[in-house]
């Protein structure tokens, strides 16, 4: 079973901009799946037709099997939905807001306070459940909406953008949380900008760019035909030219600071040897970018590049 | 998971829920919500009552406070009703916590309906505290209870409904108080809330008979008094035809999603 299924899904909003350009994509049930893709690129406007905020131009749109065209309703019950920007009543208290928001989803009134005392605890909200929202700081407002997301217990939960302008530390345990919503059985989906985020919990992801998809695959797939890591060497002491380093390519952005680019197949050992012998010393290294980062970038350049190539506006 | 709750029985709890959302938005604001309208019914009583009422002397055969009381309790109703889905609708819209119905399975014209009887919920509320305010000045003798409640939850209903059109249309706060300062706010003036149109001009008297709010509050007044301005019969037709021709175009409004669906 698929939990979601887009086709050809286009949408042109009002002002003219043609945010999707024919969207493709299947999500199996039970996957954990991300949806990548630069400031733009179109994650928003397709997360708002499958939630039915935005309509769409033309397409077809499935949740688990529903077409939302014909069963809106019966599709619209299988979603929770995370949405980018804060969207609950300020002036309410926590606890209402999810309260309230399981009985728009037709959960009975005792059953919907259990689950906001399971949930708010599990984020770690329930000491907050009867302040008012709008004193909440930034990331509780962001767990406060995947709790009441998750108040009807959907089968298919989107988050976009969830761990937005959240610490660390907080996002970790959300990670924990969304990890453990999937083992049981809850299909999600998650757009974010922090790459790190998608390589570690997700299995596969697509990549949209200009409302268009350029990329879908596994994420461990998808990480494989990364030809190139670019490694950060930190020297002890300074120097004016980069070292020569035959079979690789090397760039000194700094006097303390050497990068080299490493193909795969190639060994770092290679690497220590001539360095040792050329008598420089090396305090620390590390890779220059998140992998995904870098393969995340390359795609979206390779797409802007053959996008003018071909004289059209990506 | 979820044991499939039925369709009747999600849009029966998910109304609920609006209604009982509506009601602690009225309990929280009360300082907006209630007092306002209680103390305005006092300065009336006390001003066109007590003051000016002992001199205007009687109107229609009735002493003038037990004239007007009627008068003020459903101008009342008719602003709170209108005000309070105005308000929170747009209030819905504008801090886009109308989104945690547009994606839930509540259909459009139950969140219509929703709305409609917080409307309904306010103006009834707002309308009992400036009849308890209104019997510490007068006596209002009970004619036809049913004129009474039905005159009071149509006007309820058509005022609501006003509120939630002029709400989904409106893109700023100016726009949900221009209709009711410079088209409702006269209308109810001009609608014998204060005299009654017997007392007027003939032409004058024509053109009253084209404003809805005069057959309201004729048939509410005609629940106290057991007399009436306007045919009966023409009030309850207009009271329905304009609540049910308001509801649809309310629901198709939601349909075509125009303001709060891109
Ligand atoms: N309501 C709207 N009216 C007009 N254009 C819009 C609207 N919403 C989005 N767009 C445009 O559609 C395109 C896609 O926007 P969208 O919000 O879907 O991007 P996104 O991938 O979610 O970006 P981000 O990562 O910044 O959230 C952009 O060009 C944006 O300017
Ligand atoms: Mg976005």
């Amino acid at each position: 079973m698929q939990a979601l299924v887009l086709r050809q899904l286009m949408k042109k909003y009002k002002n003219g901009v043609q945010a999707l350009k024919g969207i493709d994509l299947a999500v199996d049930e039970g996957d954990f799946f991300a949806l990548l893709g630069p400031n733009g690129a179109g994650k928003t406007t397709v997360i708002g037709i499958v939630t039915s905020l935005v309509n769409k131009t033309s397409g077809v749109v499935e949740v688990f099997g529903h077409d939302i065209d014909r069963e809106l309703e019966v599709a619209k019950s299988c979603i929770g939905i995370v949405p980018q920007e804060i969207n609950f009543n300020q002036f309410e208290s926590v606890f209402t807001i999810v309260v309230n928001q399981a009985g728009f989803y037709g959960v009975d009134r005792p059953i919907a306070k259990q689950r906001a005392e399971k949930y708010l605890k599990q984020l770690q909200l329930w000491e907050r459940r009867d302040s008012i929202a709008r004193s909440l700081s930034g990331g509780m407002k962001r767990r406060l909406m995947i709790a009441r997301a998750l108040m009807h217990e959907p089968q298919l939960l989107i988050l976009d953008e969830p761990t937005a302008g959240v610490d660390i530390e907080v996002r970790r345990t959300m990670w924990e949380f969304l990890r453990n919503i999937n083992d049981q059985g809850t299909t999600i989906i998650l757009t974010t900008h922090y790459l790190e985020e998608a390589e570690n919990l997700c299995r596969n992801v697509a990549i949209i760019d200009h409302g268009r998809i350029i990329e879908r695959d596994s994420m461990a797939n998808v990480l494989r035909k990364l030809q190139k890591e670019i490694f950060v060497f930190n020297l002890r002491d300074a120097r004016t030219t980069p070292p020569q380093l035959p079979g690789f390519r090397c760039t000194l952005p700094e006097a303390h600071t050497l990068e080299v680019e490493v193909s795969r197949g190639q060994n770092l050992n290679e690497i220590f040897g001539r360095l040792s012998a050329e008598g420089i010393e090396v305090d620390s290294m590390r890779n220059k970018v998140n992998r995904l980062e870098e393969m995340f970038i390359r795609l979206v350049d390779t797409e802007a590049k053959s996008a003018a190539a071909a004289g059209r506006t990506p | 998971m979820n044991a499939p709750a039925s369709r009747g029985r999600t849009d029966w709890i998910g109304f609920k829920t609006i209604i009982i959302r509506e009601f602690s938005r009225i309990v929280r604001i009360w300082g907006q919500t209630i007092l306002p309208p209680a103390v305005t019914a006092t300065l009336y009583f006390i001003i066109f009552g007590s003051l000016i009422g002992k001199r205007v002397g009687q109107v229609g055969g009735y002493d003038y406070l037990q004239f007007i009381a009627p008068g003020l309790i459903m101008m009342t109703v008719i602003t709170n009703s209108y005000a309070n889905v105005v308000s929170s609708f747009f209030g819905a819209k504008f801090g886009k916590h109308l989104e945690e119905l547009l994606v839930s399975p509540l259909p459009n014209w139950l969140i219509v309906s929703g709305y409609t009887a917080g409307g309904m919920l306010r103006g009834v509320l707002v309308g009992a505290v400036v009849t308890v305010v209104a019997l510490c000045f007068t006596r209002l003798a009970v004619q036809h209870v049913f004129a009474i409640i039905s005159a009071v939850l149509l006007t309820s209903l058509v005022f609501s409904l006003g509120g939630f059109i002029n709400a989904m249309f409106a893109k700023n706060f100016d726009q949900i108080s221009w209709f009711p300062t410079f088209v409702l706010t006269p209308l109810t003036y001009l609608g014998g809330v204060f005299y009654s149109v017997r007392m007027l001009p003939d032409w004058a008297q024509m053109a009253s008979h084209a404003n809805p709010i005069l057959y309201m509050v004729s048939a509410f007044r005609f629940g106290f008094l057991g007399t009436s301005d306007v045919n009966l019969g023409l009030a309850y037709l207009i009271m329905v035809a304009a609540a049910v021709l308001m509801f649809s175009l309310a629901v198709t409004l939601m349909h075509r999603g125009a303001g709060i669906r891109e």
